[in-house]
C-alpha cells in the first residue's frame, strides 16, 4: 500500500515535470549567436496602464500595416477600462464604428506587392510565437544596406518588415566577430553588439518600454479573457477544494462501519 | 399494496425500502426493471472493500467522457466545419461566445485529462493484473475502447485547422499510405480529396461528433456490462466471489452504493481541482494541452519546425521515427498499439497481483513505464541524433516487455497469495 502510494506519487511528479516546449522558433534563428532564452520580455498583462499604452502604440505604429482581425474596437474598449467617447476620439479610426473589428486600412493585394508578402494579422501572434519573440524582434532591427528595406532583423534575418520603429529608436548598426568553427566551414559570423548609428526620438530606456507595452497590448489581444479566467479560477478551484473536503467527510462518516 | 407479474403471483421486490411499492414508482417498476436494475447494479453490486488509489480512474474515465460529451455539444453550436470557417470559428467561440473560452478550454483540456486518466487506469490492470481470467474479454473491450478514444482524439485535434492539426492529419493520413498495394488509393479514400482539404475536416467533424462517439458509449456500455458480470479485481488479485458469507453476500466486498459512490466523488472533486488548475491557469499548460503553431491557421504552404503530435500520441510517433525505413516504422507502430491486446495470453504467471509477484514481472513492468514516459519524451523531440540512439534503444524495451512476457512470468519466483484480502479499516 505505501509503495503504491509513493508509485502514484512518482508518476504525478513526472506528469507536473513533463517538457514544456517553447514556440516555434524561426529557422536560423540562433545563429548569431544571441542568446534568445535569457532575452525576456518581463511585461505583465495585468498592468492595466502598460496595456492602455501599448494600444495606443499599436494604433499609432502598427495598424497601419496590421490587423487585429479577431478584436472589435469595443472590446478593447471595454477590457482596457478606456471610456467610449475617449476610445471613439483617438482609437477608433475615421469612418470605422466602435462595433467594428480592429482592421488595417492597407489593402492585402498592395500590401503583397510592397513588401513581397502581407503583414500577418497580430491577434494571436503571442499565442503562437511567444511574447519574447515579438519583444526580440521589435529590439533587433539594424542598418543592413544588402536587404530592399535597408534595414535587417536578428530574430528574424531578412525579415520583409522595414525598420518602422527607427524613427523611435535610431538607426543602429550590428557589429559581428568571426568565430572559428572547426568542422562547420572553417568559420562563422556571430552577433556581438550593436552600436548606435543615430538617435532616435526616445532614448534607449523609453524605447525599450515603448515596445515591452506594445508586446503586453499583443499579448492581452491573444487572449482578451485572460484575465477574466485566471480571476475565476482562485474561486471555482477554492470552491472545489471544500467541496472535495466534505465529500471526503461523507466517505469517512459511510466507510467507519467497514472493517 | 403488492406488485404483480404478469401470472397474478406476487412478484419478488428488491430490497429498496417502502418508496417502491406505491403510485408512480410501482407503475413504472411494473412496466421497466428500475428497482432490479439499481440493485444488482448499484446497490447490491458487491465491489472488493480494499480498493486503492489506482481504483479511482475508472469512474474518472466515465467522469471526463461525460464532460467531453457534454462541452462538445455546447461548441458545435458555434463551431464551423469549413477550411474558410474553422479557425476564424474556433476563435470567434473563445472571444464572443459567453463562456465560449471556458467550454473550449475545458474541452481541449478535458482530451488530454481522458488519457491521463485513460493511462493510469491501464497500469493499473498491469499492476493487478486486471486483464487475467476471467477478465480477458472486459480487457479486451477496454482496448477498442482506447483505440475509439485514439481517433476521436486525432480527428478532434484537425478540427481547429491549426497549421499543427493540418500537418499533424498529413503525417497520420499518410501512415495508410505505406500500406502494401491498397495504401494510395485508401489514403486518397479517407481524405476525399488529393491533400488534407474541406472535404477531410467536414467528414472528420462528422465522424467526430457522431459515429465515433457513438461507438464510444457502446463500447463503454460493454465494458461495463462485462465488469458487473466478473466482478472487479483487487490490488491482491483474489477472486472476492468465491468467498462467500451464511447469508450469501461475499465477505470481503462492500456494495458499490453507498460504499464507493461516495469514495469515488472525493476522487471526483480531486480531479476537477486538477483539471480547473489547468484550465483557468495553464490551459495550454506550456504548450503541451495547445501546441503554440495551431494559434496560426492551417498553412499548406509553411510547415512547423517539428511536426508533433499532442503527447498522448508521443510515445508510438517515437516508435514510428525510430526506424528508417517509414513502412516498418507504420508496422511497428501498429504492432506497439495492438500488443496491449494479446496480454491476457502472454502473461502466464499464476498469480494476478504484483505484490505477489516476484522481481521479475516487477521490474519489466517498472521498465516499460520509463519506455513508454521516455518514448513519449521522446516523441516530442526532433528526431535527430541523440534522441534517435535512445528512441530505438527504449522501443526494444517496450516490446520486450510484450514478446518477453511468457518468459518472464513463467520464470518469476512467485509467493503464495493469501486466502482473503487484506484490508486496514481507516
Amino acid at each position: 500500500m505505501r509503495t503504491e502510494a509513493l508509485l502514484a506519487a512518482v508518476l504525478l511528479a513526472v506528469a507536473a515535470c513533463a517538457p514544456h516546449r517553447l514556440p516555434a522558433e524561426e529557422e536560423g534563428g540562433g545563429k548569431f549567436g544571441a542568446d534568445w532564452d535569457s532575452w525576456r520580455a518581463d511585461t505583465n498583462v495585468s498592468d492595466l496602464a502598460s496595456v492602455q499604452r501599448g494600444a495606443r502604440n499599436f494604433t499609432s505604429y502598427c495598424l497601419g500595416c496590421h490587423s487585429l482581425k479577431y478584436e472589435r474596437w469595443s472590446r478593447l474598449g471595454a477590457d482596457l477600462k478606456i471610456p467610449e467617447q475617449l476610445l471613439e476620439k483617438d482609437l477608433v479610426p475615421p469612418g470605422a464604428k466602435s462595433t467594428d473589428y480592429i482592421m488595417t486600412r492597407m489593402p492585402a493585394a498592395d500590401a503583397e506587392t510592397w513588401f513581397g508578402k502581407a503583414p500577418p494579422d497580430l491577434s494571436l501572434m503571442v499565442r503562437a510565437r511567444g511574447k519574447d519573440y515579438i519583444y526580440q524582434f521589435l529590439t533587433t532591427f539594424y542598418v543592413d544596406p544588402t536587404r530592399q528595406t535597408g534595414a535587417n532583423n536578428l530574430r528574424l534575418p531578412s525579415t520583409a518588415m522595414p525598420d518602422v520603429l527607427s524613427e523611435l529608436e535610431g538607426l543602429k548598426g550590428a557589429v559581428f566577430k568571426t568565430v572559428a568553427r572547426p568542422g562547420a566551414g572553417g568559420s562563422e559570423q556571430v552577433f556581438d553588439h550593436f552600436e548606435q548609428l543615430a538617435p532616435g526620438r526616445l532614448s534607449l530606456a523609453e524605447y525599450d518600454g515603448m515596445v515591452r507595452d506594445t508586446v503586453n497590448f499583443l499579448d492581452y489581444v491573444s487572449e482578451p479573457t485572460q484575465l477574466e479566467r485566471r480571476q475565476l479560477g482562485v474561486w471555482v478551484v477554492l470552491f472545489l477544494l471544500v467541496f472535495t473536503w466534505f465529500a471526503w467527510l461523507v466517505k469517512r462518516e459511510y466507510w467507519k462501519d467497514v472493517h | 399494496m403488492t406488485v404483480k407479474t404478469a401470472t397474478g403471483a406476487a412478484a419478488p421486490m428488491p430490497k429498496s425500502g417502502a418508496a417502491a411499492k406505491k403510485g408512480f414508482w410501482a407503475w413504472l417498476n411494473k412496466r421497466m426493471p428500475v428497482d432490479e436494475f439499481l440493485a444488482t447494479q448499484v446497490t447490491e453490486y458487491y465491489a472488493p472493500k480494499n480498493f486503492n488509489f489506482w481504483y479511482y480512474f475508472g469512474s474518472l474515465a466515465l467522469v471526463v467522457l461525460v464532460l467531453q460529451l457534454v462541452t462538445g455539444i455546447f461548441l458545435t453550436m458555434f463551431y464551423k466545419p469549413g477550411e474558410a470557417t474553422a479557425f476564424d470559428s474556433v476563435q470567434f467561440i473563445m472571444r464572443e461566445v459567453d463562456w465560449g473560452w471556458l467550454i473550449r478550454y475545458l474541452h481541449s483540456s478535458g482530451a488530454s485529462f481522458f488519457f491521463i486518466v485513460v493511462y493510469l487506469h491501464m497500469f493499473r490492470a498491469f499492476l493487478y493484473g486486471s486483464y487475467k481470467p476471467p477478465r480477458e474479454l472486459l480487457w479486451l473491450i477496454g482496448m477498442l475502447v482506447y483505440l475509439a478514444l485514439m481517433a476521436e482524439a486525432f480527428m478532434g485535434y484537425v478540427l481547429p485547422w491549426g497549421n499543427m492539426s493540418f500537418w499533424g492529419a498529413q503525417v497520420i493520413v499518410n501512415l495508410f499510405g505505406t500500406i502494401p498495394g491498397i495504401g494510395p488509393d485508401l489514403v486518397l479514400w479517407i481524405r476525399g480529396d488529393y491533400g488534407i482539404a474541406d472535404a477531410t475536416l467536414n467528414r472528420f467533424f462528422a465522424l467526430h461528433v457522431a459515429a465515433v462517439p457513438l461507438a464510444l458509449l457502446l463500447l463503454v456500455v460493454l465494458h461495463l456490462v462485462a465488469l458487473h458480470e466478473v466482478g472487479s479485481n483487487n490490488p491482491d488479485g483474489i477472486e472476492t466471489k468465491e468467498k462467500v458469507g451464511a447469508d450469501g453476500k461475499p465477505l470481503d466486498c462492500v456494495p458499490f452504493h453507498p460504499y464507493y459512490t461516495v469514495k469515488d466523488l472525493v476522487g471526483v472533486g480531486v480531479f476537477l481541482v486538477l483539471l480547473a488548475i489547468v484550465v483557468f491557469f495553464v490551459p495550454t499548460l506550456g504548450g503541451l494541452f495547445l501546441e503554440s503553431p495551431n494559434f496560426e491557421p492551417a498553412n499548406p504552404m509553411s510547415t512547423p519546425e517539428h511536426i508533433a503530435p499532442v503527447w498522448y500520441f508521443t510515445p508510438y510517433y517515437a516508435i514510428l521515427r525510430a526506424v528508417p525505413d517509414q513502412r516498418m516504422g507504420a508496422l511497428l507502430m501498429l504492432i506497439a498499439v495492438m500488443s496491449f491486446m494479446f496480454v491476457p495470453w502472454l502473461d502466464r504467471s499464476p498469480v494476478k497481483s504484483m505484490r505477489y509477484r516476484g522481481w521479475m514481472s516487477r521490474s519489466a513492468l517498472a521498465i516499460f513505464v520509463v519506455s513508454f514516459i521516455v518514448l513519449g519524451y521522446l516523441g516530442l523531440q526532433p528526431a535527430e541524433g541523440l534522441y534517435v540512439v535512445l528512441a530505438r534503444i527504449f522501443a526494444v524495451l517496450y516490446f520486450a516487455f510484450f514478446f518477453l512476457m511468457p518468459l518472464y512470468t513463467w520464470l518469476d519466483p512467485v509467493k503464495p497469495v493469501p486466502e482473503r484480502l487484506i484490508y486496514h479499516a481507516h
